[in-house]
Formats: C-alpha cells, sequence, structure tokens
C-alpha cells in the first residue's frame, strides 16, 4: 500500500469511527440530561444503563479514532475540543428531549438500527471496530428488549399514552432517512469489509420496525426526508451547538487542566 | 398486659442482637420509627441525584462522565432498595412519596445546598458520601433485618463513591492553581454543611434514645460526627487544603480531633426548608413524577389488560 492510500485508508477509518462514536456519545449525553426525571425509579436506573452502555460504545470509538489520527490527540480531546462541523452525529441523536415519548421512541428507533449495524460490524474486518462491536452487540440486545417492551406497553397501554407514542413517531420519523446514508467513509471502507453500508440495512429495519410499530398498535408514518445535509457530513441540528457548549464548556474554559 | 409481655420479648430479642423480621411482632412505635427513618434514608439517595445530576452534563471527561453517571445509578438503586425495605413495614412507595410532594417527610438537608462547581462533585463524594458512609456503615447493625441487609449493599458501593468524590479532589488539588481554589472552594462550602449531616447534639435529638434502646440506631450522632471529622481531616490536609474551622485542632488526650461550634442556627433554616435549594429539589421531583404519570397509568392499564387475557384464556 502507497503513503496516499494508507493515508486514504486512515483518514476514513478516522471519520467512520467519528461517525458511529459521535453518535452514541450524543445519544448517551441525551439521556445523561434526563437523569432523575423519568416516570419511576426503576426507568431511572434502567434508561441510565443504556445511556452508560452507549457512553462506553463512544469512548471505544474515539479512543481508536485518536489512535489513528496518531498526533497525541485523546479521546477527550476529541470529545470535548471538537468543533461542532467536524463532529459526525446523526440528526435523530441530537434531537432534544421533549417527554418520556419521545426519548422512548427515539431510543426504539435507534436500538432497532444498532442492533442491525452492530450485528454486521461484530463481522468487519478491522480488528478493533470487530472486537468493540462484538462487545456493543451484547448490549444493544438488551436495550431492544426494553424500548420494544415499551413500546408495545405504551402503544397498548391508554388512548394517551397510545397517542403520545404516535405523535413522537410522528415527530422523529422524518430524522430516519439519515440512518441509510451512505457517508463517502463507509462506501470505501465497505469495499475492505471494514464498515457496512448503511444504505443496506435499510429494509431489515422497515421491516422490524414496522412489525413492533404495528404490534404496539400504532400507525407507521409516511416517509418524508427533512433535509439533504446530514450529521454524518458534519450538517447538524439547530440543538447540537447548545449540547457541545454545556458539554465542552469545563475543557474549554480551562485548556490547561487535567480532569 | 399481653403487649407488655411482647414488648418485653421483643426488648429480649433486640437485646440478644437478633435481627427483627417484617412478620415479627413490633411495637408500632418501633415500626413508625423505622418508617420514618427508611423513607427519609430513601428520600435523600433520590433527591441526593438532583446536585449530581446538575454536573452530570458538564463533566468535564468521558471518564469522570462514566462515573458520575454511574454513581447517580447507584443512587437511584439505593433510593429502590430503601423503598422496598419500607415497604416491607406495610407503606406502599406512593404514601411515601407523597408525604415527600406535600412536604411532610424529610430528607438530608446537605442535598439543599447548590452544586455550583465541578469541584462540588469531588466534594459531595468525599465528604458527604464520607459522612453517609460512617452512618450507613453503623446501621449495617441495626435491629430491622430488611434494613440491616440493605445497609450492607449500600455501604459497598458508597465506599467506591467516596473513593471517586476523593480522586476528583485529588485531581484538582494537583491541578492548576485555578484547579486547587476550585477544591478549596468546595471544602469550604461543603465542609460544615457535611459534619451537620449526623444531626443536632446528642442532648437535643428528638428521636436518639428510643431508637438507640431499639437499636434501631446503633451509635450515637456526637459519636458517628466524631469519626467522621477524625477519618477526613488528614485526608484533606496532605493535598494541602485548609479546613473552614479555626478550632480544629488534635487532642493527644482524647485521642480526637476537637472542632468548633456548629452553627445550629444555619442547620434548623435548612432542616425548615429555607435552605437554597429546598424549593428547587422538591419541585423538580414533584414535576418529574407528575410528567411520567401517564406513563405509569399506561403500564398498569397494560399489565391488567394482559392479566385479563390470562384469566379468559
Amino acid at each position: 500500500m502507497g503513503l496516499n492510500t494508507f493515508k486514504m485508508k486512515n483518514h476514513n477509518l478516522y471519520q467512520y469511527c467519528l461517525q458511529l462514536g459521535d453518535t452514541s456519545f450524543i445519544l448517551s449525553h441525551r439521556i445523561a440530561e434526563y437523569c432523575s426525571k423519568a416516570p419511576h425509579l426503576e426507568e431511572d436506573l434502567a434508561i441510565t444503563n443504556v445511556g452508560l452502555d452507549l457512553l462506553g460504545q463512544a469512548e471505544s470509538f474515539l479512543k481508536y479514532a485518536a489512535e489513528i489520527k496518531g498526533d497525541g490527540t485523546s479521546e477527550d480531546d476529541l470529545a470535548f475540543k471538537r468543533k461542532e462541523k467536524d463532529f459526525k452525529s446523526i440528526h435523530l441523536c441530537e434531537v432534544p428531549n421533549f417527554d418520556y415519548a419521545l426519548i422512548l421512541v427515539r431510543q426504539f428507533l435507534m436500538d432497532i438500527y444498532n442492533n442491525l449495524l452492530f450485528n454486521e460490524l461484530s463481522e468487519s474486518k478491522d480488528a478493533i471496530i470487530n472486537g468493540i462491536s462484538k462487545k456493543s452487540i451484547k448490549e444493544i440486545r438488551y436495550h431492544l428488549q426494553r424500548s420494544k417492551d415499551w413500546m408495545i406497553r405504551l402503544g397498548q397501554g391508554t388512548e394517551e399514552s397510545n397517542q403520545k407514542i404516535q405523535y413522537a413517531l410522528d415527530t422523529l420519523w422524518m430524522y430516519t432517512n439519515e440512518l441509510f446514508y451512505d457517508s463517502s467513509a463507509e462506501i470505501e471502507l465497505e469495499k475492505e469489509g471494514i464498515a457496512v453500508l448503511s444504505s443496506s440495512l435499510e429494509t431489515e429495519w422497515r421491516k422490524k420496525t414496522k412489525e413492533i410499530i404495528v404490534e404496539a398498535g400504532l400507525v407507521v408514518p409516511e416517509n418524508q426526508p427533512h433535509s439533504m445535509q446530514y450529521g454524518k457530513d458534519g450538517i447538524h441540528t439547530e440543538y447540537l451547538g447548545y449540547l457541545l457548549a454545556e458539554m465542552q464548556h469545563l475543557p474549554l474554559l480551562y485548556p490547561d487542566a487535567k480532569w | 398486659m399481653e403487649d407488655q409481655k411482647k414488648l418485653a420479648e421483643f426488648q429480649e430479642k433486640i437485646d440478644a442482637d437478633i435481627k427483627i423480621e417484617p412478620r415479627d411482632w413490633m411495637p408500632e412505635k418501633y415500626r413508625q420509627n423505622l418508617i420514618r427513618q427508611i423513607s427519609q434514608h430513601a428520600h435523600s439517595e433520590i433527591i441526593g441525584m438532583q446536585p449530581e445530576k446538575n454536573w452530570l452534563t458538564r463533566a468535564p471527561s468521558i471518564r469522570a462522565k462514566k462515573i458520575l453517571m454511574a454513581k447517580i445509578q447507584d443512587e437511584a438503586g439505593h433510593g429502590l432498595y430503601l423503598y422496598c425495605a419500607a415497604e416491607t413495614l406495610g407503606v406502599k412507595r406512593e404514601q411515601v412519596l407523597n408525604l415527600l410532594h406535600e412536604g411532610k417527610a424529610k430528607y438530608s438537608s446537605v442535598f439543599n445546598y447548590p452544586t455550583i462547581s465541578w469541584a462540588d462533585m469531588g466534594a459531595i463524594g468525599w465528604l458527604v458520601d464520607g459522612a453517609a458512609i460512617v452512618n450507613q456503615v453503623s446501621l449495617q447493625g441495626t435491629s430491622y433485618g430488611p434494613y440491616s441487609r440493605a445497609m450492607v449493599k449500600i455501604c459497598m458501593e458508597e465506599s467506591f463513591h467516596q473513593r471517586q468524590g476523593y480522586e476528583i479532589v485529588v485531581t484538582l488539588a494537583k491541578g492548576t492553581p485555578e484547579q486547587k481554589q476550585m477544591a478549596q472552594d468546595a471544602l469550604n462550602r461543603w465542609w460544615w454543611p457535611s459534619v451537620m449531616m449526623f444531626g443536632p447534639h446528642d442532648a437535643e435529638s428528638a428521636h436518639s434514645n428510643q431508637s438507640l434502646k431499639w437499636k434501631i440506631k446503633r451509635e450515637s450522632n456526637d459519636e458517628l460526627r466524631q469519626r467522621f471529622i477524625d477519618k477526613t481531616i488528614h485526608q484533606g490536609e496532605i493535598l494541602g487544603l485548609t479546613f473552614p474551622d479555626p478550632d480544629l485542632k488534635w487532642n493527644e488526650s482524647t485521642g480526637h480531633y476537637d472542632y468548633g461550634e456548629i452553627d445550629w442556627d444555619e442547620f434548623w433554616n435548612v432542616v425548615k426548608g429555607n435552605g437554597p435549594g429546598n424549593k428547587q429539589r422538591l419541585k423538580h421531583h414533584i414535576e418529574a413524577h407528575e410528567n411520567g404519570k401517564w406513563v405509569r397509568e399506561a403500564a398498569i392499564a397494560y399489565a391488567d389488560k394482559l392479566n385479563s387475557k390470562t384469566k379468559t384464556a
């Protein structure tokens, strides 16, 4: 492999790890924001578990990204000192916590997606991605079990709960298109068996979500792309800037400090 | 007569260090006293999530964020065990939560103080959890079985919390001058509230005597407070931090630290609800509870539907 090819491959791998790491990182941050606000104590415990798993996954991917970058950058530098346009998180994870229904539906849509994605990535030819994915998939299966159970429980619970979940589904559905958008990094890495094309997950995702949505007594919303600009390309929702302003506040204010 | 005999037998069991279990006979006052203490303890755990959650979204490293998130989750878990322990005495979680929301049940006043810097996450773990552990280690020997067993599990996690907090303080104290100042400032603000966590002096403590006789409490407020002070001073001094008590000094003859007068006016003010965070903490919990009402109702409705399906099947 020539030096340029090596550089390009590393560039793509770096971008891909950011894409995976940032998405889990931002979603775990949204869950952290919800801490102490759940409908009951058991759910506070359960959803925090999901958040912790996602944070662990993010840490692994960001650590790997930092290693690939290879200039002494740490995973914390990537998390707390990177600019918004360099984040690769997807829009769905950036949407703020409106209420429990939105938090649940957002999680459910992501859990189904992550379940498919990390299942495939467990076969990745990149040993590190392979390893992180094999560990993560075990956690994600539990996440999906939990969010699926709640979708059915609340979809079938009362008229009010059904309406709230339906509303959340309708609100979030437009963000789901990005789940199947292939970033340039993944297009290149897929050729080498390292990454998975997001578009390849669409059919199965639609089938699985539909099954559960219907079982819950809810309606699958109409498809409606909301944007041609996506988080995977570094173009974000208006929400992300505020999230980062809060999250990155201390390391930016005290750039020389170690925590 | 019957009650007198039962009471004597009950006291004999207590004196012989035999645990009282949920189905055993117990004096009504023992039950009420325990319900008050256990639910107060449970409320402290869940209200105590808030001052820490305040910095969860600003934790300055991934590691710090993971640890803090896990710690707050532990506290929710502690609340859960304790509400369950209270349920074994015949009181539902919903009932004790209502008392909390109506302002009729207390929780540890220390959680009404604001957390205004990252160093407060260190101070809470080191000092507030450090004080809580002293109390909880003692409570492992409490006479009521479910409470005692909950304490054993809680203590294991609390000692991790205390180390986590102290680690933050150590990092800051060894960090930049600004970080060290942050740590000192947090110690200045959290020291006295932590010392006050043990409650009034023994002579003024309303519930103490009977609680000690029934071994609900095993040691007095002042004994526990002294133990906390004795074990903590060295941990601060080794980091070059100064405790905000000019009267603090080692007393060779007692083998303990002497400490200054506690500002009881402040203590009672916060207990009575005039602390900076009282209204805020309660409001947060009430809002979360009310916002979750539809979820709890739906979960019950769904469970009922499943039950009736099984019955007809």
